[in-house]
């Protein structure tokens, strides 16, 4: 509904950050006990974009986002949000961003509607006047309208995810943060919230997600940045991340020793036989002459294909590692 | 460190530009006029209620906030607990004086007030609030403040209240508030509930100062609402304390264990002797200077040495409070 209203602020916020919903300049958390979460930082987050954000369990993803949020305050370096610098700009910047951290939270001895209430009573800038609408409208949003009454307690650990989400969307918000939105959600409830991250982005709100299912951020994301151990590994768009693995030749035969020869001959390299599945790195070449090859080698093709590089393969590919706890 | 400070100052980036725009999406006034009490005062322009909202949504959350308090059935189970002291004392007093012997005759000892609630029905709201001043009432406000930030620390609301974003100096004074308001409803509660259970087992009338003289009833009422108010404000000091332990720890149960354990370690310290040149100094020392109110004329030298002390307690371990909450690292 206020959509005319959040694009005014946008233009000289975004001459001031070039751009960038967030950016952070060698942010750096060092709880007491030395523990080093986040270590020098430069994330920078386009407008517009759905932003994933990866990394293993303890990578420092939601100290990250608690920094950027103004409840943990950096030990260095600086975060800017929306343009203004955070923690010091919460109270301006806050009100425009929707955040799901770590999780819902929720007062048990409330219903579901009544908390929303609660959170919306607690921003400056939501107007009471139109309160119960908007906690409708996101109830509605989220499919919670019918059970808006029931207690929170008595929610699935999915409604409570829903309820969450909910509250991030009480006011049109310029940046959505979300931390692990499908947690606990059923296959049709991710659907769901991906659907619902894809229409607010087309909105025009800049939507960070961060998650640890490769897959969910590469269905959704447009950009992504990577973190292990604190340190951030690599950001970019999408695309391009994938880009960076390169996809890999599969050819399926009954005569797999035949044709991992042939494609040796042809120049590929790293070949893998594995059952009737031949993978290796494609040559240079034009692939269409090592298909002639294979034929011509009397090699029965029952598949020729590249496949594309998944967003995994980047991720292995640039931490050398599995998706495993840092430890 | 410097959290605080820079909070402290209105943020000076845009808001001269935007929040008029903010505010335009109020175009639907249509169907919610009577949601909100405080929505009155600030709902005439809209640019006005937008640039400054904070008169009006501080109320909005203390509103919440007290909602909150009491809607809790913990809360509700400790009133009901202060509420049901008045009746077993006026029934104990009752059975006790039902062959004619007055109350406490046995050693004179008890709670104040109690030899003459056969008397006159009124001093029981006297007697009950002696005898739930040393425990019971700032039993309950250490729960309810000891609660306040470590509860919804515990139970995670805390970040989201503050990204939403509450502000955390707000937050901590509408806690504030809400604990204050918590006192005063205790007391009004046990002092009711005594009123009620006096009148209905005892006689009530004209009654008799400690000095001698003879008040009216309706005076006696006058004194009795005073002794209330200055009862309530007598637990301004624990709830204080209650609420900085709050900001110490992430949990709920902790925070009013310690508060708990605190007022009894001082109610214990205030009776050894040998620590006399202290004990003017713990909060409970001048509690039950409540009973010079029913002097003639009254007594005010303990009431205003209890009273300040109250004053001094909340500013140190308010702006103790608030010097923890404003730079602490929320990671609940």
């Amino acid at each position: 509904m206020a959509e005319p209203s959040a694009t005014k602020p946008e233009r000289p916020d975004e001459e001031s950050a070039d751009d960038a919903v967030i950016v952070t300049r060698a942010l750096t958390k060092r709880y007491r006990g030395g523990q080093l979460a986040v270590d020098g930082l430069d994330l920078t987050v386009p407008a517009g974009s759905v932003f994933g954000f990866l990394g293993p369990n303890g990578s420092g993803k939601t100290t990250t986002i608690r920094m950027l949020m103004g409840l943990i305050e950096p030990t260095s370096g600086s975060a800017r949000v929306l343009g203004l610098p955070m923690p010091r700009a919460s109270r301006t910047v806050l009100p425009r961003v929707g955040a799901l951290i770590e999780g819902p939270a929720l007062y048990g001895f409330l219903s579901g509607r009544d908390n929303l209430l609660r959170y919306d009573a607690a921003d400056p800038t939501a107007d009471p006047r139109t309160r119960r609408e908007r906690v409708a409208a996101a109830l509605d949003r989220v499919g919670l309208a019918a059970a808006g009454g029931k207690k929170a307690k008595a929610y699935s650990l999915g409604m409570k995810q829903r309820l969450g989400l909910a509250a991030a969307l009480l006011q049109p918000r310029r940046l959505l943060v979300l931390d692990e939105p499908t947690n606990g959600l059923d296959p049709q409830g991710m659907r769901e919230i991906r659907s619902l991250v894809r229409e607010l982005a087309s909105d025009g709100t800049t939507v960070f997600l961060s998650s640890h299912l490769l897959d969910e951020i590469e269905q959704v994301c447009t950009h992504a940045a990577v973190m292990a151990r604190g340190r951030l590994i690599t950001q970019g768009a999408v695309a391009d991340l994938a880009a960076g693995a390169r996809g890999r030749l599969v050819v399926t035969t009954p005569d797999a020793g035949d044709a991992a020869r042939v494609l040796k001959e042809q120049g590929a390299a790293d070949v893998v036989v594995d059952g009737d599945r031949v993978t290796a790195e494609p040559p240079e070449r034009d692939l269409a002459e090592v298909n002639a090859a294979l034929v011509a080698a009397r090699v029965r093709v029952r598949g020729f294909a590249v496949e594309r590089a998944s967003l995994e393969d980047a991720f292995v590919a640039l931490t050398g590692e599995g998706f495993d706890v840092a430890g | 460190m410097s959290r605080a400070e820079v909070r402290g100052e209105p943020a000076e980036e845009t808001p001269a530009e935007e929040t008029p725009a903010e505010e335009t999406p109020v175009v639907v006034p249509a169907v919610v006029p009577a949601v909100v009490p405080g929505a009155g005062q600030g709902s005439a322009p809209g640019p006005g209620a937008a640039r400054s909202p904070s008169a009006l949504w501080t109320l909005g959350l203390f509103r919440s906030e007290l909602l909150i308090t009491f809607r809790r059935w913990r809360t509700l189970a400790l009133l009901a607990v202060l509420a049901a002291v008045p009746v077993l004392v006026g029934i104990a007093v009752k059975i006790e004086t039902s062959d004619g012997s007055p109350a406490g005759g046995g050693g004179g000892e008890g709670p104040a007030f109690i030899s003459q609630i056969s008397n006159n029905g009124l001093f029981l709201v006297f007697t009950a609030l002696a005898a739930t001043l040393p425990f019971f009432l700032p039993m309950a406000i250490g729960v309810v403040a000891g609660d306040a930030i470590a509860g919804e620390s515990s139970a995670g609301t805390l970040r989201y209240l503050l990204v939403a974003p509450a502000g955390r100096s707000r937050l901590l004074l509408t806690k504030y508030a809400t604990v204050i308001a918590f006192c005063l409803a205790a007391t009004l509660v046990v002092a009711v509930s005594a009123l009620a259970v006096g009148a209905l087992l005892f006689p009530v009338g004209d009654l008799t100062t400690i000095s001698g003289t003879r008040i009216t009833y309706t005076e006696g009422l006058a004194r009795a609402l005073l002794i209330a108010l200055v009862v309530a404000a007598s637990l301004v000091g624990v709830a204080a304390l209650g609420l900085f332990v709050s900001t110490l720890t992430g949990s709920g149960i902790a925070a009013m264990a310690t508060t708990v354990g605190l007022l009894i370690t001082v109610q214990i310290l205030d009776q050894i002797p040998q620590l006399d040149a202290l004990q003017p100094y713990f909060f409970s020392h001048y509690w039950l200077s409540f009973a010079d109110l029913m002097r003639e004329p009254v007594y005010w030298d303990d009431l205003v040495k209890n009273l300040g002390l109250q004053a001094l307690y909340a500013a140190v371990f308010g702006s103790a409070a608030w010097a923890r909450f404003t730079t602490k690292d929320v990671t609940a």
